[in-house]
């Protein structure tokens, strides 16, 4: 009697998860999609025919594939010189913070450190308080930054949340009986840093130089106020002028009808452009994205620790 | 008192011991507090030029004294009440919107029975977060744009008609906030999922002994476990209502949704940096940084009362 009762309940509750389990994996393929329709489209327009981009054709496969619209951003020389400016910016910028970000980081790891609460302040203040866009603008004028790189790099060399990160890990992972017995050897911290927490430390320098090379590819704000020269634009400032200010070289006086098909050609070749360029501008990224992806969830597993 | 004295003598020589001992660890530091101090402390300093007449050749300090003239100006401007509205309506319609649903998110995927597929939706979710500002609005614009966009081949295969959606201000507030929650839904659920992996498995397994539904033990179990990361979160959010994105609203911004789509920091870059009047500009900034804080600390306070939890 017992044994049936037992049966029986479990049987019920088995169905009352079944509906659970069903609802679930429904609403997930859902959002499942609707994430990944975006991203799929934009993918197989750039390799269809522009007319039948334009004319929405393309829903499920691409149509009549092609690289036109590929062969077209690499024949604009902006797109290939801001391109290489990016990687150049992207490249010290990383260096710079992981330079600047990891010793800090080390030196507030160290539980024996006497200036430990005073840096910590210093830095946590910056976090609620700033001095706003324009005084900021000021000051990176005053110092000779505008219109170079260094005014993408120097202003944000340490991101107070990266640091925390990357102190909490050696924290964690570079333990104070370590260093004390490198310290009886005659090992002083820069020698310690340099050859043994540096090299335990793999995990945390590809979280930093992942978190940092994202931000620096991405960003186009601080670009947008301190750059002035057009040839010195990083990627982002040019891609905002293609994608979102529609700028293009067509001249839109047509008298023939000949003339005036030749132009909606090139206006859809341009439209087709810009599928082609979202993905070049998503490369370098894209080419990451496994390592990203593991490494970042990581990153914000350690720092969640943290609080 | 002698002894006092003495006292007061060692603990110096202790300073300057232990500075001796710690000058590695002080070189390590200097940098980043130099680079720190340049460019985010003398910009604090400098926001007096918010109280003054700010002359490039007199400098910060130097510039004629105004006091409040350039908050008053702000406050009789038309701009006032409409930037305010509309920074104000963004960032709650955020919140309200992009909060939750990544808890949910989070939630039922946790639960969910196919771990394969769990690690496919993840990895498909995070890859928006990576994509940046200026493509996500060059694909909002590709894709709702009236003549090529896909969103409005659909309305025009069911016999709608075109709408240009960049130019109404009746859809940009939702084009903005959903966009976001579609970009940051995946990314934002991963705090949780790390919150969610901290619970002990044996609190599952009991539950099951009494025969817990999988809704309950979600219900009654990892909800409450990651509430206290929702209140952090949640309470950082608000500190933030007044400083709504600056870079995704400007590059949505058009002069015919300018309406709704001006906010507290776009008119700052505008009256700032194109229209060069930096004093007035900076006061604006500093009115929106004092009422963040003030929200910040009255959120704080009332999440301390009602759950226990507080940032500080």
């Amino acid at each position: 009697m017992a044994k049936e009762v037992q049966k029986k309940k479990k049987i019920k509750r088995c169905r009352e998860d079944v509906i659970y389990d069903t609802v679930i994996f429904i609403i997930l393929t859902v959002l499942l999609l609707i994430v990944a329709y975006p991203l799929y489209f934009i993918i197989i327009s750039s390799i269809s025919d522009p007319t039948a981009v334009a004319g929405g054709q393309v829903v499920w496969r691409p149509i009549g594939i092609n690289l036109r619209g590929y062969v077209e951003v690499f024949k604009d020389d902006r797109i290939v010189r801001s391109f290489i400016n990016s990687l150049i910016y992207t490249f010290c910028g990383t260096l710079v913070n992981l330079g600047v970000t990891l010793p800090t980081a080390y030196a507030l790891s160290r539980s024996k450190f006497k200036g430990k609460g005073f840096v910590t302040t210093f830095y946590l203040i910056t976090m609620f308080i700033g001095g706003g866009m324009i005084p900021t603008y000021l000051v990176v004028q005053k110092t000779g930054l505008l219109d170079t790189m260094w005014s993408l790099i120097l202003p944000g060399a340490l991101g107070v949340y990266n640091m925390i990160v990357a102190r909490t890990f050696f924290q964690q992972n570079i333990s104070e009986e370590l260093y004390e017995a490198a310290e009886i050897d005659g090992c002083g911290h820069g020698r310690f840093f340099f050859s043994i927490a540096l090299p335990l430390s793999g995990a945390i320098i590809a979280i930093m130089v992942l978190y940092y090379g994202v931000g620096h590819w991405n960003a186009y704000f601080n670009a947008l106020l301190y750059m002035q020269t057009e040839s010195k634009f990083p990627l982002q400032l040019v891609l905002r002028s293609i994608l979102v200010q529609n700028e293009s070289q067509l001249n839109q006086a047509a008298t023939s009808a000949a003339a005036r098909e030749a132009i909606e050609k090139q206006r859809q070749l341009t439209e087709l452009m810009k599928y082609s360029l979202i993905i070049i501008s998503s490369i370098p990224v894209l080419v990451m994205y496994p390592f990203i992806q593991k490494h970042f969830v990581k990153g914000v597993m350690i720092g969640s620790v943290k609080g | 008192m002698k002894k006092k004295v003495k006292n007061q003598t060692h603990k110096k020589k202790g300073f300057f011991l232990t500075l001796k001992r710690d000058i590695a660890l002080w070189l390590f530091v200097l940098p980043g507090l130099i680079l720190t101090f340049i460019y985010s402390y003398i910009p604090m300093y400098g926001v007096q030029i918010a109280f003054r007449k700010y002359n490039p050749k007199l400098g910060f300090s130097g510039s004629q004294w105004v006091g409040l003239q350039h908050f008053i100006r702000f406050f009789n401007s038309p701009y006032f009440v409409t930037t305010i509205k509309n920074t104000f309506i963004l960032s709650v319609y955020s919140i309200i919107v992009g909060f939750p649903i990544p808890i949910i998110f989070a939630l039922m995927l946790n639960s969910f029975r196919h771990k394969k597929y769990t690690k496919v939706i993840q990895t498909v979710t995070y890859a928006p977060n990576f994509i940046s500002t200026v493509v996500m609005c060059g694909m909002l614009i590709l894709f709702l744009s009236p003549s090529v966009g896909f969103v409005n081949t659909i309305i025009k295969y069911f016999g709608g008609d075109a709408i240009n959606f960049m130019a109404e201000e009746s859809y940009w507030r939702h084009i903005y906030v959903w966009s976001g929650v579609w970009q940051g839904m995946g990314w934002s659920s991963v705090i949780y999922f790390a919150a969610l992996s901290g619970v002990s498995p044996e609190l599952h397994e009991a539950a099951i002994c009494d025969g817990a539904t999988k809704f309950q033990i979600v219900r009654y179990i990892d909800l409450p476990s990651i509430l206290p990361t929702a209140t952090i979160l949640l309470i950082m959010n608000c500190g933030s209502v007044l400083s709504v994105g600056f870079e995704k609203v400007f590059l949505l911004q058009n002069n015919l949704n300018k309406g709704v789509s001006e906010v507290i920091s776009t008119y700052t870059y505008q009256v700032g940096l194109i229209d060069n009047n930096l004093s007035y500009s900076s006061a604006i900034g500093l009115f929106n940084s004092v009422v963040n804080a003030v929200i910040l600390i009255a959120v704080n306070k009332i999440a301390d009362k009602l759950s226990g939890t507080s940032l500080f």
